[in-house]
C-alpha cells in the first residue's frame, strides 16, 4: 500500500468549495480503503482509512465495533475530546443513557413549538440587515446570530454574555489552532457554564438546561453537566450559521433553484434537504475501531482510526443513477443522506437545525427579493480547513 | 398488502424521522422522545410514509413487514 498522503480533513475542490476535492472522488473509486494524514490541534496528526462511499459510511457511522470518542484521562487536560458529558465521547449503554436525558427536548412536537420564537428571531436579524444597508455582511448580521440567539435561549443564556459564547464556540472548532489555544479555550468555556450549572442548581431555570437539572440532577455531576452544556452550545450553533451561510452563497451564485425556495412555500422542506446534502457542513466524522474489523473485504485492525467523508458519502446515494449528484436540484430532495450522520450518534438537534433552515431561508429572501452578493464571486472567504464548513464573510446588496 | 410494524424501543434515539414521515402512525414520548406506535397495521395510504419512516429511522428500530392479505 502507498505511504498516506496529508490530506485535509474537509478536502474541497480548489475550484468550488462545495464539491469534494478530486482526491476523495478518486478515493470513491478505489477498491482499496486509502489511508490519510489527518491533522488535528487535539490528536496532533493522525492516520486514518477513509470511507467515501454511500454505503460504507452508513455502515460504518451505525457499527457499534467503531466507536467514539477517545477514553477520559483525569490527569490530562481538559479539551473537547477529554470531558464528561459530551455525547461525542460516549458509546453503547452509557451513550443512550445520557442522550435519552436531552432527548425530549428535541423531539418534532417540542421544536414545532419553538417556531414563535424562532420566527421572531429571524425577523429582528432581517431588520438589522435592512438597517445596515447595502454591503451588510450576513454572516455576522444574519446566519451566526440566529443560531446563537436560538441556542442560548434554548440554554438560558443572558443576551450579554453571547458575543463571548459565539467565539469560544469558533475557536472550539477550528482545526487550525494549537492545543494550547484548545486547552485554554475550554477551561473559559468550562469557567463560565459552571456559574451557569450552579445558577440552576439553586433554581432551575424554565429551559433546557433547568429541565435536565430539575428532572436528572441527582444522576449528573456537576461536571457531567457543564460538559453536556458545552456540547450543545457548540453543536447546537456553529453547525447550523454554518448551513445558512453556506447555503445563501449557494443560492446566490444559483438563482434559479434560489427562486424556488423564496416563492414555493411547499418546496422549502425538500430544499432544505437537498442543501444539507450539497453542503455537508459537518464535512467528515471520525471513529475509532474497538476490535479487528473489516469494512467491504478491507481490514481495519483494533485502535486504528477511520474517516467518514460525509462530504463524499453524500454525492454517491443510491438514487445515483437518477440525477446527477453534483447538481444541485432543490426540487429533487435526496430520499436520505448522511449529512446528520447516521447511526446512534446521528444529530441529537437535527429537527432543530431543520426547523432554523426552514425558517430563516425563505424568510431572507421573501424580504430581499433582489438580493445579491455586494462584492464579486471570487472574494466570498470561505472556511473550507476547519471541521464544519463555512464561509467567513457574505456582504449583500438588494 | 398490508403491513405489520414493530418497533424497538431500546434502540431508540429519539431522530424524529418517523414522526415526520407517518404522523397517524408514530409519536414520540414526551420525556425522552422514544417512539410510540399508534397503529401496528396502517391503512394503505399511510404505507409509503411507513417505508419511508424505516428507511431513515438511523438506529434501525422500525421494522416494516409487508404481507399478503389472507383471505
Amino acid at each position: 500500500m502507498s505511504e498516506p498522503k496529508p490530506l485535509p480533513i474537509a478536502a474541497r475542490s480548489e475550484g468550488c468549495p462545495f464539491t469534494p476535492a478530486d482526491e476523495l472522488y478518486e478515493m470513491q473509486r478505489s477498491e482499496e480503503l486509502p489511508r490519510i494524514m489527518v491533522p488535528s490541534p487535539l490528536l496532533d496528526e493522525f492516520e486514518a482509512a477513509t470511507i467515501t462511499r454511500y454505503e460504507d459510511a452508513k455502515n460504518a457511522l451505525s457499527d457499534t465495533r467503531l466507536r467514539m470518542g477517545f477514553v477520559f484521562d483525569p490527569d490530562a487536560p481538559r479539551t473537547m475530546l477529554n470531558q464528561p458529558g459530551n455525547l461525542l465521547n460516549y458509546n453503547g449503554a452509557d451513550h443512550s443513557r445520557l442522550r435519552r436525558m436531552l432527548t425530549g427536548a428535541f423531539t418534532v412536537k417540542r421544536v414545532r413549538s419553538l417556531r414563535p420564537m424562532i420566527e421572531r428571531i429571524v425577523s429582528d436579524r432581517l431588520d438589522a440587515v435592512e438597517r445596515a444597508g447595502a454591503g451588510a455582511d450576513l454572516v455576522r448580521l444574519f446566519s451566526t446570530p440566529i443560531p446563537t440567539l436560538v441556542i442560548c435561549e434554548l440554554l438560558g443564556v443572558p443576551y450579554a454574555d453571547r458575543a463571548d459564547f459565539q467565539h469560544r464556540a469558533q475557536v472550539g472548532l477550528d482545526v487550525n489552532t494549537s492545543r494550547e489555544t484548545q486547552i485554554q479555550n475550554l477551561a473559559e468555556m468550562d469557567e463560565y457554564m459552571a456559574t451557569l450549572i450552579a445558577s440552576h442548581r439553586e433554581s432551575p431555570g424554565d429551559n433546557l438546561l433547568g429541565s435536565v437539572v430539575r428532572d436528572h440532577g441527582d444522576e449528573l455531576t456537576d461536571e457531567e453537566l457543564v460538559g453536556i452544556g458545552n456540547m450543545l452550545l457548540i453543536a447546537g450553533h456553529e453547525t447550523t450559521a454554518s448551513m445558512l451561510s453556506a447555503s445563501t452563497t449557494l443560492l446566490l451564485r444559483n438563482p434559479d433553484q434560489l427562486a424556488v425556495v423564496r416563492d414555493e412555500p411547499d418546496a422549502v422542506d425538500g430544499a432544505v434537504e437537498e442543501l444539507l446534502r450539497y453542503c455537508s457542513p459537518a464535512t467528515a466524522m471520525p471513529r475509532q475501531a474497538g476490535e479487528d474489523m473489516a469494512v467491504r473485504d478491507q481490514e481495519i485492525e483494533e485502535g486504528e482510526r477511520v474517516v467518514v467523508s460525509v462530504l463524499a458519502a453524500n454525492r454517491d446515494l443510491p438514487e445515483a443513477a437518477e440525477r446527477d449528484l453534483d447538481r444541485l436540484d432543490v426540487r429533487n430532495p435526496p430520499k436520505h443522506h448522511v449529512a446528520f450522520g447516521y447511526g446512534a450518534h446521528q444529530c441529537l438537534g437535527q429537527q432543530l437545525a431543520r426547523m432554523e433552515l426552514r425558517i430563516a431561508l425563505p424568510a431572507l429572501f421573501n424580504r430581499f427579493p433582489e438580493l445579491r452578493f455586494a462584492c464579486s464571486e471570487e472574494d466570498i472567504e470561505y472556511r473550507t480547513k476547519a471541521l464544519v464548513f463555512g464561509v467567513r464573510n457574505l456582504p449583500v446588496t438588494w | 398488502m398490508r403491513v405489520n410494524i414493530d418497533v424497538d424501543q431500546s434502540r431508540c434515539v429519539a431522530a424524529g424521522h418517523c414522526v415526520s414521515a407517518a404522523p397517524e402512525v408514530f409519536d414520540q414520548r414526551d420525556e425522552d422522545g422514544v417512539v410510540v406506535l399508534l397503529d401496528e397495521a396502517p391503512a394503505e395510504h399511510e404505507h409509503e410514509g411507513v417505508r419511508e419512516a424505516a428507511l431513515l429511522c438511523p438506529s434501525a428500530a422500525i421494522a416494516v413487514r409487508e404481507a399478503e392479505r389472507r383471505l
